[in-house]
């Protein structure tokens, strides 16, 4: 980090004529019309095919392979084994980088969960190869599998990504002894698979030593790394192309283990090799959101006010590494309270390792939170907006930091206008609508920490006055290719359509991991750096110049628009790029730039997004049938490089926040470990019957903290507050609390008849 | 997936001939056996391409006002036609309540009739399984039984029938007409499904090499188009099995039940015809104390999930409910759904 100079927030912003605009996709037409590449759509001569045997069984090991039977199928070219499996240069139960997880690459014959690759089959065709991994028909010696939350539960050191297990301040136990009213709920989330609708693909070709390899990534610098560090070689020998995902949502942000196989295969046999996982195989190897169960503790004074608040998770997790569900910490973050105590215990199940999904932590932490939340509104008799107003953490409730910027009052305030929630009775089930049927309204807070990635950008204006500006953007659908040109196009005093963008690959300057809802903010800090690099080199060049317009009025003194530099305060006094460059002799002139957040800024302030999420629902009130008929959102996030990407975004965090309250769960057969329903007939998301009307509202945030762009980022945000909203209403046009994620119908049955 | 052989039959001859030979399944829409080819369940040697048999992808109006559908005729087809959609209003609400667009674009009448369940154990050559592969058990006994029968299941097998379309079918009396090596024959739907007894995998009437090429509704099934409803609880909106439907038909005249039909979906091993619950309905008056009889006689003898059980009633009552208030003018936005659709504007 040394080697890095923070941008100082003293930057002056230029709120120029390209961010914040509504510009459409720049890839868009591209993407309709097929010239958008994605990993799989590559097809190099004598390319090879890959496909998996993978066990079916959750615990033990495998006794047998058909080798021989596989290797008969015409068409199979090898067949890979832990027999036969050639050398790796890592050991894979070693972790020798951040966002490193140990993983399963046909090291032995062990089976640590159900759907584990155990065999590689490489055939000419697709269908060979899937084929030849049938006809392994593999046998086992099987255990039996540890499965569930009951499960002796340990306490770990960290959960997340590095974040502390255990935070508390003050005394729980007194606080709760001292309180006029206490309220305990139990709250379970499901284990939720990731399912984008691109799954995880690789084609991998090998030239001498180095390795090049397309494959949607999320951070595709430090997946190369990652790649040389499998395969004993420099970094620069990978080069990894990623230049569209369809869909990354966390697990596509660290390699996988048939992502790393894939690779050593083609090695081995010489020739490139395409593996695309199936549908199945997306439920075990590439993360999940881990199952959890959540105990909330509350003492509340005889106002309503806090005196306590205990949030306790239990998450699953692997056998062979961790990754536990963060999902107490946004109790952390969003009440005052005079005693706060947040703590996991995790337990090891046999199950492929959970990992980051869409608002790690904080989909399932606000999903019982603002559960028990809206349990403690009902106790005290009081609206839900108001009991949260009167519990408002006007600084960070665990530091006693300011906020860099938080307008959640505003989000209550525009989100109940755009709803109509004024008026909305405090008892449940007291509205209906013209045809019987119940109407529940919830409302739930959304909560996103604001974390930066260390980014680097390079801009370089070119002789016919047009920029092209590199780094390795990653869009996986959230609009990157988009809102980064706007930045860059500011930044560079130009149009957008004299931007072009150059990303999506690991021989660029390192964007970081587009995760974390900060990579706008991250790579754009780099952008914007390197735009401002290219501008001064540039006005010093005119100024410097005697046959400029410009010679003398010096960096300060020059203004970069629409192409030109002119004079400050005099338009008339300037010229085009372009004439600067021609008179210099230059072709082009690169800016390049480092952007990280001001630590001076990250440590005195809490940086956190906020939203307020409303929710209509409706019941049928013998049946249990639930439809959501309304849902709006109301975000503060900073600053908006681009509505009509955020709002989209937002949309479909919301979206992802219906399917949380109503839909998905994997649903795991105790007796074999295995899943029932590892398909998407079967594994529910929403379709397009089930969205309802959505209102999306941006409110107007401004933080000259957060970074000099001000920008918070909105990737994940909507996935959180959006279930408890649901649940919420579902209690409120019920009068049924449902602690167990998804709601189903049946769930309401007792209670309504 | 497992090589296999494609042959096009250009005449139902040929397809009978070539159908009869060990290892052949044959291939209509495709969109349940090819996915069982793909999980291996389904391992066919051969398979034979009727879509392009000539005549089966029609239906016509029969003299007497009955219709006959071709085998071949797509779900979306027979969905859309406004005097079918008339005439067997809840046919069509079934349909559309079932599968996605695109899959009912690809599906046939035939293969609705054909599909397979969707019990996952089935699905999954490494589970047990007495259906697919006899004598190896059934792995869905022991576990959540929320999915599967609670009418007509066996040690054997519990598994249910998926269609939608087959529930109507079954209320409407439809008929199945079968060509095989010996000819032309006929059965009425609500007897084509076996329940699985000792011997689930024998699945349907259908002998090796027999096919179907036909489903014939009967005139006097288009005497309920003024009371016909097609009810749909599903934990998705769309594209979801059903966790419990019914088909309620009612033939009301001067203020009483005339003739009644009720069926379930979702609840059985096959579309499941309530003959206690119409012969209760029949005479009564259309109302809630009928209705709830009714569902309690269709229900008699469940077991093995009470929320279920207890939903099927509720939703009997309410299809008939639904029924007696008359067909709607359209078939629902949402169909199959409690629900009324509102529209969406992201």
């Amino acid at each position: 980090m040394s080697d890095v100079t923070p941008i100082a927030t003293a930057l002056p912003q230029r709120m120029g004529s390209n961010a914040g605009q509504r510009a459409t996709r720049r890839d868009g037409v591209a993407k309709v019309t097929g010239a958008a590449t994605y990993a799989a759509d590559n097809q190099p001569k004598g390319l090879l095919h890959a496909a998996f045997a993978c066990a079916t069984i959750a615990r033990g090991r495998v006794t047998g392979l058909d080798v021989d039977a596989a290797k008969a199928h015409p068409g199979v070219v090898e067949v890979i084994t832990p027999a036969n499996r050639p050398a790796l240069a890592a050991d894979p139960d070693s972790k020798p980088m951040r966002f490193w997880f140990r993983t399963q690459v046909l090291q032995d014959d062990r089976v640590l969960y159900a759907g584990q690759p155990i065999a590689l089959v490489l055939a000419e065709t697709l269908e060979a190869a899937t084929e030849g991994a049938a006809l392994l028909a593999p046998t086992y010696a099987p255990e039996a599998p540890r499965i569930g939350l009951d499960e002796p539960p340990y306490t770990p050191e960290a959960v997340g990504i590095g974040a502390p297990a255990k935070v508390t301040k003050g005394d729980i136990e007194a606080g709760l002894a001292a309180a006029a009213r206490r309220l305990e709920v139990t709250i379970e989330t499901p284990a939720q698979y990731h399912n984008a609708m691109e799954p995880h693909a690789i084609v991998a070709e090998w030239q001498g030593d180095r390795l090049v390899i397309d494959t949607p990534n999320q951070a595709p610098v430090m997946a190369a790394a990652a790649f040389a560090t499998w395969f004993g070689i420099a970094p620069q020998n990978v080069t990894l192309r990623t230049p569209f995902l369809g869909g990354g949502f966390g697990s596509k942000a660290v390699l996988s283990a048939p992502q790393i196989l894939a690779a050593l295969a083609a090695r081995m046999v010489g020739r490139p090799v395409k593996m695309v996982l199936t549908r199945a195989q997306m439920f075990g190897p590439v993360g999940h959101r881990g199952a959890t169960r959540q105990t909330l503790r509350m003492g509340l004074d005889g106002a309503g006010r806090f005196t306590a608040l205990a949030h306790h998770t239990i998450a699953e997790t692997a056998s062979f590494d961790e990754f536990i569900e963060a999902a107490s910490t946004p109790s952390r973050l969003l009440y005052a309270s005079p005693a706060i105590a947040t703590t996991h215990a995790a337990v090891v199940n046999d199950i492929g390792l959970p990992g980051p999904m869409r608002a790690p932590g904080e989909a399932s932490g606000t999903a019982a939170l603002e559960v028990a939340i809206d349990i403690a509104a009902e106790a005290q008799g009081m609206d839900p907006i108001d009991f949260r107003l009167l519990n408002y953490a006007e600084t960070d409730p665990m530091t006693g930091n300011p906020y860099s910027s938080k307008a959640l009052r505003e989000c209550f305030a525009e989100g109940a206008k755009a709803f109509g929630w004024a008026g909305r009775p405090l008892a449940p089930r007291q509205m209906t609508d013209d045809r019987g049927m119940l109407v529940g309204w919830g409302m739930g807070t959304a909560n996103f920490p604001c974390p930066m990635f260390e980014s680097e950008a390079r801009a370089t204006l070119r002789a016919d006055g047009s920029a092209l500006v590199e780094t390795s953007l990653i869009d996986m659908g959230q609009g990157a290719w988009t809102a980064l040109a706007q930045i860059a196009a500011d930044a560079l005093g130009l149009g957008l359509d004299r931007i072009e963008m150059r990303g999506g690959a690991s021989d660029l300057p390192d964007a970081g991991i587009a995760g974390g809802s900060g990579h706008t903010a991250s790579a754009g800090l780099a952008i914007e750096g390197a735009g401002a690099e290219a501008i001064r080199q540039l006005a010093e060049i005119a100024a410097a110049d005697p046959a400029s317009p410009l010679y003398g009025t010096g960096n300060a003194g020059v203004v970069a628009r629409g192409g030109r530099l002119h004079a400050a305060g005099d338009e008339s006094r300037g010229e085009s790029y372009a004439e600067i460059l021609a008179r210099a002799d230059r072709t082009a002139l690169s800016g390049q730039a480092k952007g990280v957040r001001d630590p001076a800024a990250a440590g005195a302030y809490a940086m956190q997004s906020h939203g307020a999420v409303f929710a209509e629902v409706k019941v049928d009130p013998e049946l249990g049938q639930i439809r959501v008929s309304r849902l709006v959102g109301a975000f503060a996030a900073g600053r908006i490089i681009n509505p009509r990407l955020a709002e989209s975004q937002l949309n479909g965090g919301m979206i992802w926040g219906l399917s949380f309250a109503l839909l998905e769960r994997a649903e795991m057969d105790p007796r074999s470990g295995r899943l029932l329903n590892a398909d998407l007939g079967e594994y529910l998301v929403p379709v397009n019957a089930d969205v309802p009307s959505i209102q999306t509202l941006l409110v107007h945030e401004d933080d000259p903290h957060v970074n000099p762009l001000g920008i918070k980022g909105v990737g994940e945000i909507g996935t959180t507050g959006t279930a408890a909203a649901i649940a919420n209403a579902v209690w409120h046009a019920t009068g049924v609390r449902v602690t167990r994620y998804p709601i189903r119908l049946e769930d309401l049955m007792e209670g309504l008849a | 997936m497992k090589p296999f052989d494609y042959i096009r039959a250009e005449s139902l001859d040929q397809a009978l001939a070539e159908g009869g030979k060990p290892g052949t399944a044959y291939l209509a829409g495709g969109t349940n056996l090819l996915d069982l080819m793909k999980t291996g369940a389904a391992r066919p040697e051969r398979l034979v391409d009727i879509t392009r048999l000539p005549g089966l992808d029609r239906w016509e109006w029969q003299d007497d006002g009955g219709l006959r559908i071709g085998a071949m005729v797509r779900n979306s087809d027979l969905a859309h036609d406004p005097d079918i959609a008339a005439t067997f209003p809840a046919m069509a609400e079934a349909l559309l309540s079932g599968a996605s667009g695109q899959l009912r674009n690809a599906a046939t009448t035939g293969g609705n009739v054909m599909q397979h369940t969707r019990c996952h154990f089935f699905a999954d050559p490494a589970s047990p399984c007495n259906r697919r592969a006899p004598g190896t058990g059934c792995a869905a006994q022991g576990g959540d039984r929320r999915g599967f029968a609670v009418l007509g299941g066996s040690d054997a097998c519990i598994a249910t029938h998926p269609s939608d379309l087959c529930v109507a079918l079954a209320a409407l009396d439809a008929v199945v007409e079968i060509a095989g090596p010996e000819g032309l024959r006929e059965t009425p739907l609500a007897d084509f499904h076996l329940l699985p007894g000792t011997r689930p995998e024998a699945h349907t009437q259908l002998a090796p090499g027999e096919l179907i090429v036909a489903i014939r509704l009967p005139a006097a099934a288009a005497g309920f188009r003024h009371h016909a409803r097609y009810l749909k609880l599903r934990d998705r909106t769309s594209f979801a099995f059903a966790l419990v439907s019914a088909a309620a038909m009612l033939r009301i005249e001067n203020g009483v039940i005339a003739e009644a039909r009720l069926a379930f979906g979702g609840i059985a091993p096959r579309p499941w015809r309530s003959p206690l619950a119409e012969a209760a309905l029949k005479g009564a008056r259309p109302d809630a104390e009928s209705f709830a009889l009714a569902a309690e006689a269709a229900l008699a003898g469940a077991a093995g999930h009470d929320a279920k059980i207890a939903l099927a009633k509720r939703l009997a009552a309410r299809a008939l409910t639904h029924a007696a208030q008359g067909t709607p003018e359209r078939v629902p936005a949402l169909p199959g759904s409690v629900h009324r659709g509102e529209t969406a504007h992201v």
